[in-house]
């Protein structure tokens, strides 16, 4: 990699300054007292865990917050940040961890929203804009239909319309919060090429990012972040990757999961070609079948959107099938409620906490017992038992170690770490015969990740049949014992973890076939 | 897919109205330009209501109060109109009512981001209450109420020229501001930013489009369309106000405007046909059909409603973010 080429003179005022940030939300101090300099022509990369404070940070540079107290300075003079527009004004875009992108729009209606092209005052020039947009796609090798209408288009796709939306506004600094999150290996590796190019033209880059792999691949310097505070500053070539993780975490982590040969057994979970639709009515699994053994890690790759939510809510009793059968440890589970298939001894744990995996408003206690409130003992005639039910949800915040004031606090009010934590106590305190890990450490630290994954490997060692769903490929690649690879609703290929390395996964998960 | 076939429904009930209202008219000329003229003045409160609806939803807030800006303004215009005599001021002073409701409207829902359902319900409540209270009985209007205008060698056409060509000032405005609204809403910049706004409003403030500005604009705006068929009612069709004149047609406007797919054209079909099924109502009435059962005759309407809602119209997609108030942190 070559860092130093693009490094322009010291002698100019910085691209984009951040001087003595402080940002407060109620009691939490998001930011404090954070300093931040970016060259032009440099990509800076802002590394931290999740709740470090960097996307703070990044929405007081595009002017979404206003920060309690520090300024920020464009090429070395004071600017005041009130809105976007401001930010749009002194040439910053941005490109959104959650896209900002209106689905029923097209691809040139997205890029010219609030700077669009007229033919006379107010009269939108819908085709000077497509035209426009498809000059500047080839020009940064970002090519896209401008007129496709943008909920149709896939995740990378979609990213490539929001950096092109800032380019439209002729950025000079770019803020990219977290981008290669939604990408496959390929899609990232380009992406970088063409941050690179971007830089080359002297575009000042702020990339945030967790994955320490890309920040040495591409970075010119690095500002880790940790706890709302800058804790250092340094460049690729002075820093490895442990040296990165030390920084970000405060510790030395492991970043390889320590697991044992796997020893699988008989089959649990068998699916036959199984087909489902999605909410739009669009056949979203579409003839998958796979089996999954007891002691076996079973790692579903792909990237978002290819049947993945669909698969996992059809057998989890979410969603109906139009036809294939699931079956459990032998016996047609298809068409059964949720309630019955988790009673058959399935643990889920779901890709979104928040929407199915919690209630928020209710306790932590009232959360932990969600799936054997109706039971004995925490039920009797129809009667709540609160005292089994708090000594239950003690036991499992002490096992578990889960990090709250008390079990009576609303589970809305945990850290991501912690929800996911209740999540994973609830399903495999039960003694589960088949767990569904759908995204498990989407969005949670470094620790909390560490003992989601230990929980994992654990409930395999004890002889559950584990189906793993995850868009990040090195969980995938480090958990799972045999993995198959998802793409158009159909598994394109299943084999042994170590017959498959990434860059073939990468091939699979993007078109389908390993032909390079 | 072909036009024939990807419309048939449309086709199939518009050969099933024309064939219902001959027969209704039992073939006669004068009696189906009746009914027509009818439909056409029944339409027209809906869908100056229902194009209130879409410039507020297409921007993300129910206004669920039409009912009482379409009220209020119709008060507001008649006594402006019956003390100065003036209908042009009338008319303007029902638009400004529309508006500052509007306005009131969006500093509810936007500024203090209150619940829209409440805030709109607290106007049509407050309509009630007030043009109630306020209201004295004798009032008329000096001059009569507005005039009809015939357009040259056209009103003479059969049918057409009287339903379409002798109408009063404001029905015109209201058929000419059905185009206008289309091509504003999809072909100018305010209509991207009003749609990019009603449908993911963070997006559109990340692409620097002020949301704030834009509902307060459009809830304004629609206010004015809204005040605009107040003075409609209270000046053109009946020339009095008359306690709860609106009757209700603030929120058939809004099933108008669903029905319509928060499209003005399509809100503008929509409100024909429900103005059609009151005309033919009448037509029945007049004829005597059915006298026995005048209640079965009140129903047609609205079981031209349900009928229509269920089973020709496939599943509208409403703008992604209307009742929700939006902040920035």
């Amino acid at each position: 990699m070559d860092n130093t080429t693009t490094q322009s003179p010291t002698s100019d005022p910085p691209a984009l300054e951040a001087v003595g940030i402080s940002k407060r939300f109620d009691t939490v101090v998001a930011n404090q007292d954070v300093n931040l300099r970016v060259e032009k022509g440099q990509i800076h990369a802002l590394l931290g865990e999740n709740g470090a404070g960097k996307s703070t940070l990044v929405n007081i540079l595009f002017g979404l917050y206003r920060a309690d107290e520090g300024e920020v300075r464009v090429n070395g003079a004071p600017v005041r940040m009130d809105s976007p527009h401001d930010a749009i004004d002194h040439h910053i875009g941005m490109v959104h961890q959650h896209f900002q992108l209106v689905p029923v729009l097209t691809v040139a209606e997205n890029i010219v929203l609030g700077h669009e092209p007229t033919r006379a005052r107010g009269l939108l020039d819908i085709d000077r804009a497509a035209t426009e947009v498809g000059e500047l796609g080839k020009r940064f090798g970002l090519e896209v239909d401008p007129r496709a209408t943008v909920e149709d288009l896939p995740v990378g796709m979609q990213q490539r319309v929001e950096i092109l939306r800032a380019l439209y506004r002729k950025a000079d600094v770019l803020i990219l919060d977290e981008p290669t999150a939604v990408l496959t290996p390929q899609e990232t590796d380009h992406l970088l090429e063409v941050l690179r190019g971007l830089a080359a033209e002297g575009v000042a880059i702020v990339f945030i990012t967790h994955k320490l792999r890309e920040v040495l691949a591409v970075a010119d310097r690095v500002t880790v972040m940790r706890g709302g505070r800058v804790v250092g500053s340094t460049t690729p070539a002075e820093t490895d990757q442990a040296g990165l993780a030390e920084m970000m975490v405060g510790r030395s982590v492991v970043l390889r999961v320590a697991k044992t040969e796997a020893r699988p057994e008989a089959g649990v979970l068998e699916i036959r070609d199984l087909h489902v639709r999605d909410d739009r009515d669009r056949p979203a699994v579409d003839g998958l079948s796979l089996e999954v053994r007891a002691g076996e890690i079973f790692g579903i790759a792909g990237v978002d959107g290819n049947g993945q939510r669909e698969l996992v809510e059809a057998m989890t009793g979410l969603r109906m099938s139009d036809s294939g059968s699931i079956l459990l440890e032998g016996s047609d589970i298809t068409g059964c409620t949720p309630r019955q298939i988790s009673e058959l001894g399935v643990a889920h744990i779901p890709e979104d906490r928040e929407k199915h995996g919690l209630i928020g408003p209710h306790s932590i206690a009232d959360n932990l017992v969600l799936n054997r409130y109706f039971r004995v003992p925490y039920a009797r005639r129809g009667l709540r038992q609160h005292d089994a039910i708090n000594d239950e949800a003690e036991r499992l915040v002490a096992d578990y170690d889960i990090r709250t004031e008390s079990i009576r606090a609303p589970a809305r009010s945990l850290s991501g770490g912690n929800k996911q934590k209740v999540i994973t106590a609830r399903e495999l305190s039960r003694g589960a015969r088949l767990l569904v890990a759908s995204q498990p450490t989407r969005g949670i630290d470094v620790g909390s990740i560490e003992f989601v994954h230990q929980q994992i490997v654990g409930q395999r060692d004890n002889g559950v049949a584990v189906l793993l769903i995850s868009a990040e490929l090195d969980e995938i690649l480090s958990l799972s014992d045999r993995i198959g690879v998802i793409f158009k609703g159909r598994l394109v290929a299943i084999a042994d973890a170590a017959d498959l390395d990434r860059a073939a996964i990468g091939r699979l998960m993007t078109a389908g076939t390993d032909a390079a | 897919m072909s036009m024939l076939t990807r419309y048939r429904w449309w086709f199939a009930t518009a050969a099933f109205l024309v064939a219902f209202t001959l027969f209704t008219a039992e073939f006669q000329q004068p009696q189906t330009t009746a009914v027509l003229a009818a439909t056409l003045r029944q339409s027209t409160p809906l869908v100056l209501g229902a194009l209130c609806g879409i410039l507020c939803e297409r921007s993300g807030v129910i206004n669920i109060g039409i009912e009482g800006q379409m009220l209020m303004s119709a008060f507001a215009g008649f006594v402006v109109a019956s003390s100065t005599g003036d209908l042009l001021l009338g008319v303007a002073a029902g638009i400004g009512c529309g508006m500052l409701m509007g306005a009131f409207l969006a500093f509810l829902s936007v500024s203090l981001q209150s619940d829209q359902i409440i805030a709109g319900t607290v106007m049509n409540i407050a309509a009630i209450g007030l043009t109630s209270f306020f209201f004295q009985q004798g009032r008329s209007l000096p001059s009569g109420k507005t005039s009809m205008i015939k357009m040259g060698p056209l009103a003479d056409l059969p049918v057409v020229g009287r339903v379409f060509f002798s109408n009063r000032p404001l029905t015109y405005i209201t058929l000419l501001l059905v185009p206008v609204l289309w091509y504003a809403l999809f072909r100018t910049t305010w209509g991207l930013r009003t749609r990019a706004v009603g449908e993911h409003p963070s997006a559109a403030e990340t692409a620097g489009v002020s949301v704030v500005r834009i509902r307060y604009m459009n809830l304004m705006l629609g206010g004015g369309l809204a005040g605009l068929a107040g003075a409609y009612l209270s000046l053109e069709a009946v020339g009095s106000f008359e306690r709860l004149m609106t009757n209700g047609k603030g929120f058939v406007a809004l099933a108008v405007m669903i029905f319509g797919r928060w499209n003005p054209v399509g809100a503008w079909g929509a409100a024909l046909l429900f103005g059609y099924a009151n005309a033919v109502q009448t037509q029945f009435q007049f004829r005597g059909w059915l006298a026995d059962d005048p209640q079965f005759i009140g129903m047609m309407p609205f079981i031209v409603t349900i009928v229509v809602v269920a089973g020709f119209v496939g599943r509208a997609r409403p703008p992604a973010s209307i009742g929700q108030p939006y902040s920035r942190e």
